[in-house]
């Protein structure tokens, strides 16, 4: 039961990532992008612990809070420089 | 039994979030707009992926707590960083750099 519903939960996130990678490439604006940036760590994190349990093994814990770890200072850094031209003054 | 029901449940719920908030993202009109997809939904989805295996790997042999740091710190750290891209959105449209900016996608 737990592979059925996981075959079906890793598609569906695979799509998500298609569609965020999809607002990467076009978004207008470079906010856009950076939302977009933000949503593809959520999703890797995503990916990865489903993965993590379709392997059974809890490696995968360490990669997903490093994702998440450089993935708010990725977005916290490019917003700094998006208001104020400058990331530490 | 009620475990693997509990987890699949989990599982199937987060992985609709996910894909409902890059949805959202992807398909919705104005920036602000599309700052409410991925910060909300896609944080509710990826929380219950995480609490999905934290059951799975604690009925299968000691009791696992990596998840739930990775889930107290996403959960800290989603609104500060929807903040921050609303006020750098808000800057650009203030600042007039992309006079098209904020107005709707045909």
């Amino acid at each position: 039961m737990i592979h059925v519903s996981l075959t079906i939960a890793l598609i569906l996130i695979a799509v998500a990532v298609g569609l965020s990678a999809y607002r990467l490439l076009k978004g207008p604006d470079a906010t856009d992008r950076v939302l977009a940036l933000d949503t593809l760590s959520i999703n890797a994190i995503a990916l990865l612990v489903a993965l993590g349990i379709w392997f059974g093994t809890t490696i995968n814990f360490e990669a997903a809070l490093l994702i998440a770890v450089l993935g708010f200072i990725t977005t916290v850094a490019l917003s700094k420089y998006l208001i104020r031209g400058d990331i530490v003054e | 039994m009620i475990a693997d029901l509990i987890v699949s449940f989990l599982i199937l719920f987060g992985a609709v979030f996910v894909l409902l908030g890059s949805l959202g993202l992807a398909k919705l009109p104005s920036f602000f707009m599309r700052l409410h997809g991925p910060t909300k939904a896609s944080t509710l989805g990826v929380g219950s992926i995480l609490l999905a295996s934290a059951v799975y790997f604690s009925t299968r042999g000691g009791l696992s707590v990596h998840e739930i740091l990775i889930l107290v710190f996403l959960f800290l750290t989603a609104p500060i960083s929807a903040l921050l891209m609303a006020r750098a959105g808000l800057h650009r449209r203030l600042s007039g750099e992309n006079p098209r900016y904020g107005e709707d996608e045909e």
